[in-house]
Parts: C-alpha cells; sequence; structure tokens
C-alpha cells in the first residue's frame, strides 16, 4: 500500500505541480554547466578555468573569500557579463550567445535574490512582489494579488503587503526579496550573499526558507556566500574558489571532514593560512620602519 | 614638461567628453527607440509627470509672479521715460513668451525636477535596483527611463506657458493695480503685438527643445552614475551645470533662427 507521502507525490506531479521536495528524486541532468570559463576585468584575471555543474533541483553553494570572483561567476550565469573564454550553457544554450530578446526570454526562467534585497524603493511589498507578474503576465489583477500573498504568506510576511520598503528590518526585507525572486517560479535561482548583514534569526530564517522554497519549486539554487557554517546547513554541494581557481569540491560532510588547509582555514575561520594574513608588502618591516639591520 | 602634461590633460578631457556626448546621443536614441511602453502603459509616463511636473508647479508658478512683477517694475521706469507706458502690457508678454517663460521654466526644472532625477536613477543603480531589472528581463530604458523622459518633454512647454500667464498677471499687477497704467491699453497693446505663431509657438518649441535636453542630460547622468554616494552626488551636479548651460547655449541658436530679420 503506497504511503500518504507517495500518493501526494502521484497526485501533485499529474497535475503539473512539483511542491514536494527535489530532494526525494535523483537529479541526473545539469541545469547549469559552466565549462573553461575565464574572466578579467580590463587586464586583471578574475577567473580562471573554471568548470562547475549545477543539477537539477540541487542547492550549490559557491565559496570564497571577498574579491574572490563569486559574485563575478553569478552574473556571468545571469548574462550579465560574458567570458573572455569558455561558455557558460543554461539549458543547453550558450548564454553569451544569445541575442537581447534570447537573453531577456532565459531570464525569465531565472530569479536572483541581491545582496541587500534590491527592492524597489518606490513602491510596496506588495507591488514588488507583483512586479514581474504585470510585466510578463496578462494576468487578471485579482489573481495577481491572490498568487503575491501566497508568496508573501510562503516567507511569512503577509501581513507587511501594504508597507514601503523602507518600513522594513534588513531580515524583513531579504524575504519579501526572496518572494519577489521566486514570483514566477523560477527554475534557476541565484543568491548574491543572501545571509549579509544579518542578525542570527533573520540569518537562520533566510536559510531555511531558501531551502524550503528550492525544493517546493523544483528549482535549481546557486548560492554566493561565505557563511559557511549557515550555508553547509542547508546545500547539496559546495565549490571554495580561490584566487579565481576552483581549490575544492564536495558535499557538505566532505567539506567539514576536508583536510585540505585552504578549506580548514576557511571552514574554522583561521587567521592565518594559504590565505595570508598580512598583505604583501614591497620592503620588509623593518625597512618601513626604518631599522635598518 | 608642465606644458605637455597640461596638454595632455586637455586632450584627455576633450576625448572624454566627446565619447560622453556619443554615449549620451545613443542613450537618446535608445529612449526614443524603447518608448513603446511609455505609450501602451501611459499611467507610468503620468506618474512621472506628476512626480516632476506637477510637483514643480509651485517653484514655477511663484518665480513666474516675481519675474513678471520685476519685469512690470523696471518696463514702467524705462518706458515712462520715453511716454510710452501703455506699451507695457508688450514689454512684459513678449518678454515672457518669447525668451523668459521657456529659459527660466527650463532651468528651474533643471535644479528642481532635472536633478531629482539624477539622483532618483543613480540611487536606484547604486542599490542595484536597475541590476535586479534587467535580471527580471525588464529593459530599464524602457520601465525607468524612457516614461520619465517622455513626462519630462510633455511638462516642458505645460511649465514654460504656466510660468509666462504668471509673469503676465505679475506684470498686471504691479502695472496696472498697483502703479495705475490704464487697464485697457496694457491688454490691447499685448494683444495686437504678441503673434501666435511668431512668438507663442516659438516659444512652445524653445521649451520643448530645452525640456529634451533637460530631461536627457538628466537621465543619461543619473544612468551613467558611478554606484557610490560621491558619484551620484557628482552626477547631480554635473545634471544642474549642463542643464543650464545647455538651456542658454540652446537659446541662442533658436533664438538666431527664430527671430532673425523679425
Amino acid at each position: 500500500m503506497p504511503s500518504v507521502l507517495q500518493a501526494r507525490h502521484a497526485v501533485m506531479l499529474e497535475c503539473g505541480l512539483h511542491l514536494v521536495s527535489q530532494r526525494l528524486f535523483v537529479p541526473t541532468q545539469s541545469l547549469v554547466e559552466i565549462r573553461d570559463v575565464n574572466f578579467s576585468y580590463d587586464q586583471r584575471p578574475i577567473l580562471n578555468g573554471i568548470n562547475m555543474s549545477f543539477g537539477k533541483g540541487k542547492l550549490v553553494a559557491v565559496m570564497g573569500g571577498s574579491g574572490c570572483g563569486k559574485t563575478t561567476l553569478l552574473r556571468l550565469i545571469g548574462g550579465a557579463l560574458k567570458p573572455t573564454k569558455g561558455e557558460v550553457r543554461i539549458e543547453g544554450q550558450v548564454i553569451h550567445e544569445l541575442d537581447m530578446d534570447g537573453l531577456y526570454a532565459m531570464r525569465r526562467k531565472m530569479g536572483m535574490l541581491f545582496q541587500f534585497g534590491a527592492l524597489f524603493t518606490d513602491m510596496s511589498v506588495f507591488d514588488n512582489v507583483a512586479f514581474q507578474m504585470r510585466e510578463h503576465t496578462d494576468l487578471p489583477e485579482e489573481l495577481i494579488r491572490d498568487l503575491v500573498m501566497m508568496k508573501l504568506h510562503a516567507v511569512g510576511l503577509r501581513g507587511t503587503h501594504h508597507l514601503m520598503p523602507a518600513e522594513l528590518s534588513g531580515g524583513m526585507a531579504r524575504r519579501v526579496a526572496l518572494a519577489r525572486t521566486v514570483a514566477l517560479d523560477p527554475m534557476l535561482i541565484l543568491y548574491d550573499e543572501p545571509f549579509a548583514g544579518l542578525d542570527p534569526i533573520s540569518l537562520s530564517v533566510v536559510g531555511q526558507l531558501i531551502r524550503k522554497l528550492n525544493d517546493a519549486l523544483g528549482a535549481t539554487s546557486v548560492i554566493v556566500t561565505h557563511d559557511v557554517q549557515e550555508s553547509l546547513k542547508i546545500v547539496d554541494y559546495v565549490y571554495f574558489i580561490a584566487e579565481g581557481v576552483i581549490v575544492a569540491e564536495g558535499t557538505p560532510a566532505e567539506i567539514i571532514a576536508s583536510d585540505k588547509p585552504f578549506v580548514h582555514q576557511f571552514v574554522h575561520g583561521e587567521m592565518d593560512g594559504p590565505i595570508p594574513f598580512h598583505y604583501q608588502a614591497a620592503n620588509s618591516y623593518a625597512q618601513d620602519l626604518g631599522v635598518h639591520a | 614638461m608642465p606644458i605637455a602634461k597640461t596638454l595632455r590633460a586637455i586632450g584627455r578631457r576633450s576625448v572624454n567628453s566627446v565619447w560622453r556626448l556619443g554615449f549620451a546621443t545613443r542613450f537618446l536614441v535608445m529612449t526614443l527607440f524603447y518608448s513603446g511602453p511609455s505609450f501602451r502603459r501611459f499611467h507610468l509616463t503620468i506618474k512621472e509627470i506628476f512626480s516632476s511636473g506637477v510637483m514643480s508647479l509651485i517653484i514655477i508658478l511663484v518665480a513666474g509672479m516675481f519675474v513678471g512683477m520685476v519685469l512690470g517694475l523696471q518696463g514702467y521706469e524705462t518706458l515712462k521715460r520715453y511716454g510710452s507706458e501703455s506699451a507695457l502690457g508688450s514689454l512684459v508678454a513678449l518678454s515672457l513668451v518669447r525668451e523668459l517663460g521657456p529659459v527660466l521654466a527650463a532651468l528651474l526644472f533643471a535644479s528642481r525636477a532635472g536633478s531629482a532625477m539624477t539622483a532618483e536613477i543613480g540611487l536606484m543603480k547604486a542599490t542595484e535596483q536597475i541590476s535586479a531589472m534587467e535580471m527580471m528581463a525588464v529593459n530599464p530604458i524602457a520601465r525607468v527611463v524612457a516614461p520619465r523622459f517622455w513626462a519630462g518633454v510633455i511638462s516642458m512647454p505645460l511649465l514654460a506657458a504656466l510660468f509666462s500667464a504668471m509673469g503676465v498677471f505679475g506684470g498686471y499687477v504691479v502695472g496696472v493695480v498697483l502703479i495705475g497704467v490704464d487697464e485697457g491699453s496694457f491688454w490691447s497693446q499685448m494683444q495686437s503685438t504678441v503673434d501666435f505663431q511668431q512668438d507663442v509657438m516659438n516659444g512652445v518649441i524653445k521649451s520643448f527643445v530645452f525640456g529634451v535636453a533637460v530631461t536627457t542630460i538628466a537621465l543619461f547622468e543619473g544612468f551613467d552614475a558611478p554606484p557610490t554616494a560621491e558619484g551620484v552626488s557628482g552626477a547631480t551636479t554635473r545634471t544642474v551645470v549642463q542643464s543650464s548651460l545647455a538651456i542658454l547655449m540652446l537659446d541662442f541658436i533658436l533664438t538666431a533662427f527664430m527671430f532673425r530679420g523679425a
């Protein structure tokens, strides 16, 4: 006799709904493929020979120190930047080869949560979440209202629909931005430092919401972050980037057990290690202090 | 070599200015190209007409009133020397409709609404709202820039007309009510000398051109502003300075074409 959960799966899949955790299914296909990507700002190399693969339904974290190229990678996936070499494929399509219409069509299937939410400050919370629905669909206003309320309810902020972004706390603004990000049920969700500047409770709430929304939507999520502890609780796989290359990768359990010096320093927040405490100086310390041996 | 260094700096600034002029022109062309939604969803443009046009009404009306009153006073003092006080109405109306109305309204519009447009778009850029819009597959030129552009272009001639109307009223208050110039001659002289095509329409064309110039500069500076507090403040300053210079320069060029030999 099938379990209640299996029965729910069957009904929901039949209805075209993917509201059950995708963790229960074994993903075999990649939604995003990054192949041998190099990127430079002017002459300054940022990424060098990056290869990554994000499976459908997976929640993947890309970690690394500040300025290591994490956000650049996110912008390459979103088509905001073009790689100097290599390619980023989403659903088999090379992003940087798409024309404007093709890129915008692809972006309609994506959602991106920006570091500080990037809510439109001249619109209410309701209008922020309804923005994409009004721009990209012909849904009647009554249906948009219901959908917006459902999205806000999912992040626990239905009661804020009439407020302006300036009236929200940092954590609330991030949750509203999350509701806006998933407004059109995207297949790929990109998160740029979603935990930055949040208090411990908000941080945990946002982390759990990211996991739950990813599973409920059956989406693929990429989180760029340097919040190790929170990320390792919720993600399926982790890539570590340092100086433009992938230095480690694995499941959270593998990362925690890793004895690689870089991973160890990063995960345990050690002051010195492969990432030195002292920035390289032209002169020795003694020379800078004017002490001559 | 200080001379070589100075020359290099001048050259660099000149090349940079030409580049920026090119970018601004391309920006204007793109704004026109993506103007469809501004008219299909006219409520977006109306909202911007409210923020840039309606919210500028107070400063425009008050300034117009005072300019008209000063014109009334100064004009009367000058005309009295020649015994032509009855021409006060013509002097006030022609000065306002041909020159002062479009030019001063545009200068005030650049300071009040132009700087606000630059600051708003610059801050939208600094807080990643523009990037967010792009990632949502919404073209920010079509959604943010074009409605503001058309709002400025539509508002400017209306504000200039209101400025001139208030100025004429101010001139009437000072000339007729306070000084005692004959009311009949004030209005009849004005009616007989102000030509609709030559004076009023040319004033409207001027204010339309100023509207295009001011909003293009304001929107471009906002869109091009470095996403920092200093960048936005610099862009706002540049908007007011460049708009003011552009208005005065364009006014000279337009006047030379419109009233040559008239």
